[in-house]
């Protein structure tokens, strides 16, 4: 798609604004519709979509496939992990009350982690799938 | 008249058996392998209406809690939904990769020629 | 703050520990992780046992909600039993994967075997462990998500088409269990399993409870392979990676029988279950027909493996006569046999999987002669294969043996000449090998074989040897069963 410049300018306007609203639907997940999940699959979409504008090659050298890879358990293991200072802290296992001194913000300040935890499994979950079937049959 | 309104009064029930029984349909009928993974899609939405639908109560509002409600619809349906479609997810997704390499190794996803072509072996 | 938190820590370490694997790209740093995690399971499973043992049932509370509210960890001597035996035949099997792993999946792709096997185990004790009913179908999905992905990283192409077949199969069997759930919980409001027996009370003969016992009955013999239900069973067991089949045939369907055990007595009560509804009748008849129809077709199997998975079917045969019987003599059992055929199966897919080390075959004439190049091997699989028969002396006998005496209870005598017939099959169909094994002259794929390396020798004797000693001393096995057995049926009421 060499000459294709209205795609490419719009695509470079319209990236970051995806990236920023994947966010906004990340952290106002607390108070209205959004979450992680939703986030995760907004910015694994700018990805991908960049890669089909600008071919795969430059997509993987902005995002490497190896880093999609890393991003899967680790947002797991953030998940899991938080659970677990819950317990070191001497509650049990997913309390998030001890992680701040007020209960209702431990509360709110783990939901936000966890959530954090699944913006980065969804979004390379998404973008691993991706490179995985587009790199087939070359 | 009493049968009548029993009848149309679960409709949703309606629906989800409707999808239920025509998703295991597809599943057991069909030998290409995506529309096995389709109908085994369609069985699998028809259980999230199944908890959907009785989640609702009427007059109820969004489970947020205010003094001016005292109804409220229950949320818990639409946690669970939420697992299990994400755990539908997960598994179409797995489903779609094997078929992919199935049709790598075997050059078709149509069950009836695979089984065809392993016989000579 | 560590004894406290046991319950929790059996479901997050195998979690945790699935994570660290797969960021490792060498399979050996990943084999070092999953064997660390291995090995502390049966530590953690004996502390829960010791504690239910002592003071009865542990209630832990997920996150800190309350239960019936939130998500209970709930442990009592049923599964405090199976919890051990899952987290043991995993410690004993790990040391065996590394070699074997090596053999059979390629450099690249050994990491993601020890992240799936790490899965699989939490996705199991999860089931175990939960008394959630909805979170009992969130771990089972894990498991079976991770066994697919086990299955399909077999050499042998058919192992695809395995993986695909267990993958719809499976797939139904959870979302019919998620239906009678749903049911369920329309009709109590609640997921909790021992919130649900008490609500249940007064509404066991209402339509939707019958037919979400329906659901969860068809649900789980499913994912137990129960004998109609069966066919994707064979297929995984053969095609999957030596120590996949092992594990998976050692644990996977002895957990879904559990889940049924806990279904049948402890929310619908045996009362209703066995009056209400003919399923002692059905079991009783399907257990039957997987004791001998299974049996027969194990016979006319080349592949080992498959016959061995055949062998399975019928051996869960026995498992669900034992709750078609449904006296605590019947139920003990048929759970010494859950006990049992675990470690019997996981001996012999172990042999066969060091067979498959050396000779890189697992067709029955490959095997011709073998006895006298690998003695110590053959010698675990003869006597693992004995107890499948249920010779004196193993554990097999142990089991049947109970489940005569139950069926004796019922007054169906019959029932006792029916498992010896059925035990004369298998007489025939390891016999078979056995022969092939020790008698004939050395075949052209086993001329260069000789013993496996001590880190997969010594697991399989392991198992063979508890298959032998459980079978003279059966205090701790048929003791646990015989209370797992009493304490059900007495859950009933």
């Amino acid at each position: 798609m060499r000459l294709d410049v209205i795609f490419r300018v719009g695509a470079k306007i319209l990236l970051p604004i995806m990236l920023l609203f994947a966010l906004y639907v990340q952290f106002h997940g607390d108070f209205g519709p959004g979450g992680g999940f939703q986030a995760g699959v907004m910015s694994a979409a700018m990805v991908i979509f960049y890669a089909i504008i600008f071919g795969l090659e430059t997509a993987q050298k902005v995002f490497p496939p190896r880093l999609a890879e890393i991003m899967v358990p680790a947002g797991v293991g953030i998940f899991a992990g938080v659970g677990v200072i819950g317990m070191l802290l001497g509650e049990n296992y997913l309390n998030y009350s001890p992680l701040a001194d007020d209960p209702a913000h431990g509360q709110e300040y783990g939901i936000l982690l966890v959530e954090f935890g699944v913006l980065v499994t969804v979004s390379g979950t998404m973008v691993a799938i991706f490179y995985c079937f587009m790199g087939r049959g070359r | 008249m009493d049968l009548l309104y029993q009848i149309v009064a679960h409709y949703n029930h309606w629906i989800t058996i409707f999808l239920m029984v025509s998703g295991l349909y597809i599943v057991v009928s069909r030998g290409n392998m995506v529309k096995k993974l389709v109908g085994l899609g369609l069985f699998q939405t028809s259980v999230y209406l199944l908890y959907l639908t009785p989640g609702k109560i009427l007059g109820g509002t969004p489970p947020v809690l205010s003094p001016d409600f005292s109804v409220y619809s229950n949320p818990l349906p639409h946690v669970l939904i939420l697992t299990a479609i994400v755990v539908g997810v997960a598994t179409l997704a797995l489903g779609l990769a094997l078929v992919v390499r199935i049709n790598e190794e075997f050059g078709t996803i149509e069950e009836d020629e695979i089984f065809a072509g392993d016989e000579d072996e | 703050m560590i004894a406290a938190n046991l319950p929790a820590l059996q479901v997050v370490l195998p979690l945790l520990g699935a994570v660290l694997c797969a960021f490792f790209r060498r399979g050996v740093w990943a084999w070092g992780v999953a064997l660390l995690v291995s090995l502390t399971m049966p530590l953690i499973a004996a502390g829960l046992l010791v504690q239910v043992l002592e003071s009865g049932t542990i209630s832990y509370a997920l996150g800190g909600w309350k239960p019936p509210y939130g998500i209970e960890y709930r442990i009592d001597v049923a599964n405090a039993f199976l919890l051990l035996l899952v987290s043991l035949i995993g410690a004993v099997m790990m040391p065996y994967a590394r070699r074997s792993v090596e053999k059979e999946i390629a450099p690249e792709r050994q990491a993601w075997f020890y992240t799936l096997y790490l899965l699989n185990l939490c996705g199991l004790l999860g089931i175990a462990i939960t008394g959630d009913a909805f979170n009992v179908f969130v771990f089972m999905e894990i498991s079976s998500l991770a066994s697919y992905g086990l299955i399909a990283l077999g050499r042998d192409r058919r192992a695809l088409l395995a993986a695909y077949q267990y993958l719809i199969m499976g797939t139904i069997g959870a979302t019919f269990y998620v239906i009678g759930v749903g049911l369920l919980y329309s009709m109590t409001g609640t997921l909790n399993m021992a919130d649900m027996a008490s609500r249940l009370a007064g509404i066991e003969n209402s339509r939707a409870v019958l037919t979400a016992l329906a659901f969860l009955t068809v649900g789980i013999s499913l994912k137990l392979a129960l004998f109609p239900l069966h066919v994707w069973l064979p297929n995984a067991y053969a095609y999957a990676p030596s120590m996949a089949t092992a594990f998976i045939a050692a644990t996977a369907t002895k957990v879904a029988v559990y889940l049924l055990l806990r279904y049948f007595f402890t929310v619908f009560g045996a009362a209703t279950v066995y009056t209400r509804l003919p399923v002692a009748e059905i079991f009783l008849l399907l257990s039957l027909a997987a004791m001998f129809g299974a049996s027969i077709v194990a016979l006319f199997q080349d592949n080992v493996k498959r016959m061995l998975a055949y062998s399975s079917v019928a051996q869960i045969g026995y498992i669900t006569l034992g709750i078609a019987i449904a006296n605590k003599t019947g139920l003990t059992g048929g759970i010494v046999h859950l006990f049992n055929h675990a470690l019997m199966k996981g001996a012999l897919f172990m042999a066969i999987g060091a067979v498959f080390y050396r000779i890189g075959s697992v067709r029955i004439d490959d095997l011709a002669g073998l006895g006298k190049r690998m003695p110590i091997t053959m010698g675990a699989f003869t006597l693992a294969g004995l107890s499948i028969i249920g010779a004196p002396g193993t554990v097999g006998f142990v089991s049947k043996w109970y489940l005569g005496l139950g069926a004796m209870e019922n007054g169906w005598w019959w029932l006792v000449f029916l498992l010896v017939a059925s035990s004369l099959i298998s007489v025939v169909y390891i016999g078979r090998v056995v022969e092939v094994i020790w008698f004939r002259p050395l075949s052209n794929a086993a001329k260069g074989a000789k013993e496996p390396p001590l880190s997969m020798l010594i697991p399989t004797l392991l198992l063979c040897a508890a298959t032998i000693y459980f079978g003279f001393d059966t205090t701790i096995t048929a003791g646990i069963a015989g209370r797992a057995a009493e304490w059900l049926l007495a859950g009933s009421g």
